[in-house]
């Protein structure tokens, strides 16, 4: 009886300290591990430009190579390496270049099974106009969070009968309280004023009534955020004519998918964009989502802006905001100057002068 | 003497059906408008609906009254708060007999219970009006991000994720399915290179997300790609989802006529009447085989600027006009049409919506004035 009270005691400040772990840390000595995923194609060239950013600015980094493949384990399921996994479960922080993913090859994508393997259920977007990258749309500065388990890629999918198809669209009531929970902790660790729902639930009454509803009942928990909910069509109609009206969004899966494009477009494109995904148990994984490039690969001539904004979205994840924004400084700095940048950007720079003058910018500052 | 008057039928049909498909701007091919009964006049129903819906529509009533436009409207409501399906009834029969309706967007409570189906919803699938065809241009004096847009989208609206089939088999798991039928992708495809065709337009593009969704999308790109095989003059390409959307905010002018189940057909109709100046500008039409419903572009209540005189108009008049084509009134849709694009193109008569301070029934009374000086006959002058 004494044994047991002692044990209940015992696992409830176990459980607090658990629970405490899942909360970005703070560095303040000490290097912290990285697990660094460099990816194909023109993959490894940005990852070393990021790396070599990130030694001029001191950042308190160590990074770990590991290339992730499919391989087939015990019991036929694809997955990772094991090196990779025990590397990023121990570091919990990834940072991620692109992916190729051959078709029929029979396995999964490599996203996707990273996907699964560390429960990464919250992809984030932060959406921010680049100065000195014109495009027809300025002051944009919106995040959004997308479900990244359920929902309409569930991949379920069934013929009826021979010209009858359906596709399962699942929304659960964990999944949807979690992504609102994180969108709202996000909210308030960032100071963002306010979060909105998209849905379409006018249509979908079950399925998106039933993600609505979890995040009204997870907005009571946090009455210093403004919560709206709004359709996603009219999102995207006020998305194109004023994107500043908009902070902090959250949605399902699908809905996530398109927005979260949409707003990359705004800014620019999937070269400039910055994306991470947050996992069960404290993972969280910063890639660059642009594609491998293979036409460019290996001849220096690639853009390392995508991959050093999430590096930089990484850095003030795990707290160490000032090193962040000394980078971001230096990368917005060099693209206003327009005197070094990529072909993508409009310049005809190299790989290598873009890293070397945003590496200089970042040593002047210290 | 029955199978001799029966052939007669079906050749009166193949004829008028050809004879429709020859010169009809951009509307639906294979129906016939109701023939004008009752000295010439044509009834529509109209079916105000909710928000800036009925204020609006008056506006229409008024504006043919002025021009003496041979249209008499059947007003239906639909009482949005009311769970019983009289209302709804009534409207679908009324557009039965009519066989084509104007009408206002019916707001959809989604606080009620699931078994409450978007009233809108259920008026496109009762009628089988499966292409909602939306053309967006850049409008002369309408200042936009983006010039020289001309796009028209044609979308799937009777299935796909609007197949309002949900359940939930655990408590706090809920399934909600998509359904893609062959049938129906092809019924679609057609209509759109159909009109491309009709239209001399040179490029379809389907979107989809068949890298994901490979079986329901797939079907659907699969059947697009067989349509086009009978269209050699077109070029068809396909484009997923989110590409399109990053497209279309940075380059819309690479696109030419779209093709697209349900839901994506939402997110790029609304994302390209914004592209063209907003939700005031664009009318939408919505086809089937046998009847035909007018509406705005993107669908929107507009509850919040509702009876405040600020709402603009122009989608739903050039919605009008997009009916009076359906009836063949083309001289009287034409009439309407310059005088409403003439309105436009006057930055001091903007609404609120694109930034100006004009209220509806002055941009009404321009047009009015705009047709008075042009027109042959008013009902002012007779």
């Amino acid at each position: 009886m004494a044994g047991n009270a002692w044990r209940s005691t015992v696992s409830r400040v176990v459980g607090a300290m658990k629970s405490q772990a899942s909360h970005p840390r703070t560095f303040s000595r000490g290097l912290q591990t990285v697990t660094l995923i460099p990816g194909d194609g023109i993959g490894p060239e940005i990852s070393t430009a990021v790396m070599k950013i990130f030694e001029a600015a001191k950042a308190p980094i160590q990074w770990e190579e590991r290339n992730v493949t499919a391989i087939k384990g015990p019991g036929g399921k694809w997955m990772i390496p094991t090196e990779a996994k025990d590397s990023m479960d121990k570091s919990k922080i990834g940072l991620k270049g692109p992916l190729k993913t051959p078709i029929a090859a029979g396995h999964p994508s490599m996203n996707l099974l990273l996907r699964k393997t560390f429960d990464l259920y919250a992809n984030v977007r932060p959406c921010v106009s680049i100065e000195g990258y014109k495009t027809p749309y300025t002051d944009v500065d919106l995040v959004t969070i997308r479900e990244n388990t359920e929902g309409e890629y569930s991949g379920i999918e069934h013929v009826i009968v021979d010209g009858v198809v359906q596709s399962i669209k699942l929304i659960t009531e964990e999944a949807s309280q979690r992504i609102a929970e994180y969108a709202f902790e996000y909210a308030r660790n960032n100071q963002r004023a306010s979060v909105t729902a998209v849905h379409k639930a006018n249509i979908m009454r079950m399925s998106d009534g039933l993600f609505l509803r979890k995040c009204r009942e997870v907005a009571e928990n946090f009455k210093d955020i403004k919560f709206t909910e709004m359709y996603l069509d009219t999102v995207c109609l006020n998305m194109v004519q004023d994107p500043t009206q908009f902070d902090v969004l959250v949605m399902p899966n699908l809905y996530g998918d398109i927005l979260s494009d949409l707003c990359a477009g705004l800014i620019g494109g999937l070269g400039v964009t910055p994306s991470g995904n947050i996992g069960a148990n404290g993972v969280a994984i910063f890639e660059s989502v642009h594609g491998t490039a293979p036409d460019i690969a290996g001849k220096d001539l690639a853009n390392p802006t995508a991959l050093l904004l999430s590096a930089v979205m990484m850095l003030r994840h795990m707290g160490l905001h000032g090193q962040a924004k000394k980078i971001e400084t230096a990368c917005f700095d060099t693209i206003r100057d327009k005197k070094v940048l990529t072909k993508d950007l409009g310049g005809n720079s190299k790989c290598s002068e873009f890293t070397g003058e945003i590496c200089r910018r970042v040593q002047d500052m210290e | 003497m029955m199978q001799v008057l029966y052939y007669a039928y079906l050749l009166l049909k193949a004829a008028c059906n050809t004879l429709a498909d020859s010169f009809l701007p951009l509307i639906n091919l294979c129906s016939l408008p109701p023939p004008a009964k009752y000295g010439g006049r044509h009834t529509v129903t109209l079916i105000p609906g909710d928000g800036i819906g009925p204020e609006l529509l008056t506006h229409v009533r008024e504006l043919f009254r002025f021009c003496c436009v041979p249209v008499d409207f059947e007003i239906v409501s639909i009482d949005s708060k009311s769970t019983s399906d009289d209302d709804m009834n009534n409207a679908i029969t009324a557009i039965r007999r009519n066989g084509v309706a104007l009408k206002g967007n019916i707001e959809t409570n989604h606080n009620l219970p699931p078994s409450h189906i978007s009233r809108n919803n259920i008026l496109r699938t009762s009628l089988d009006l499966y292409a909602n065809v939306i053309h967006c241009q850049t409008l002369p004096g309408v200042r936009t991000r983006h010039r020289d847009v001309d796009i028209i989208i044609i979308r799937e609206n009777t299935e796909g994720e609007y197949s309002s089939l949900e359940h939930e088999n655990v408590p706090g798991v809920v399934e909600c399915l998509k359904i893609i039928t062959r049938k129906k992708s092809l019924r679609i495809a057609e209509y759109a290179f159909n009109a491309a065709r009709q239209n001399g337009r040179r490029r379809v593009t389907a979107v989809h997300k068949a890298n994901i969704m490979k079986l329901g999308d797939g079907l659907f790109l699969q059947c697009c790609k067989e349509v086009a095989a009978g269209y050699p003059e077109i070029t068809f390409d396909s484009m997923i989802v989110d590409n399109t959307t990053m497209q279309l905010v940075s380059k819309p002018q690479q696109f030419d006529v779209m093709v697209m189940p349900n839901l994506y057909g939402s997110v790029i109709s609304n994302v390209c009447a914004g592209l063209v100046g907003g939700p005031g500008l664009v009318p939408g039409a919505n086809y089937g085989k046998d009847y035909a419903v007018f509406e705005t572009a993107t669908r929107n209540t507009g509850k919040s600027i509702a009876n405040k005189n600020i709402a603009n108009p122009t989608a739903t008049l050039l919605a009008s006009c997009l009916m009076l084509d359906h009836l063949r009134l083309h001289g009287y849709a034409s009439m309407i049409r310059k005088a409403i694009l003439a309105t436009v193109s006057e930055t001091r008569l903007h609404t609120a919506d694109l930034g100006g301070q004009g209220t509806t029934s002055e941009v009404v009374q321009s047009v009015m004035r705009e047709i008075e000086s042009k027109g042959p006959r008013t009902s002012e002058q007779i």
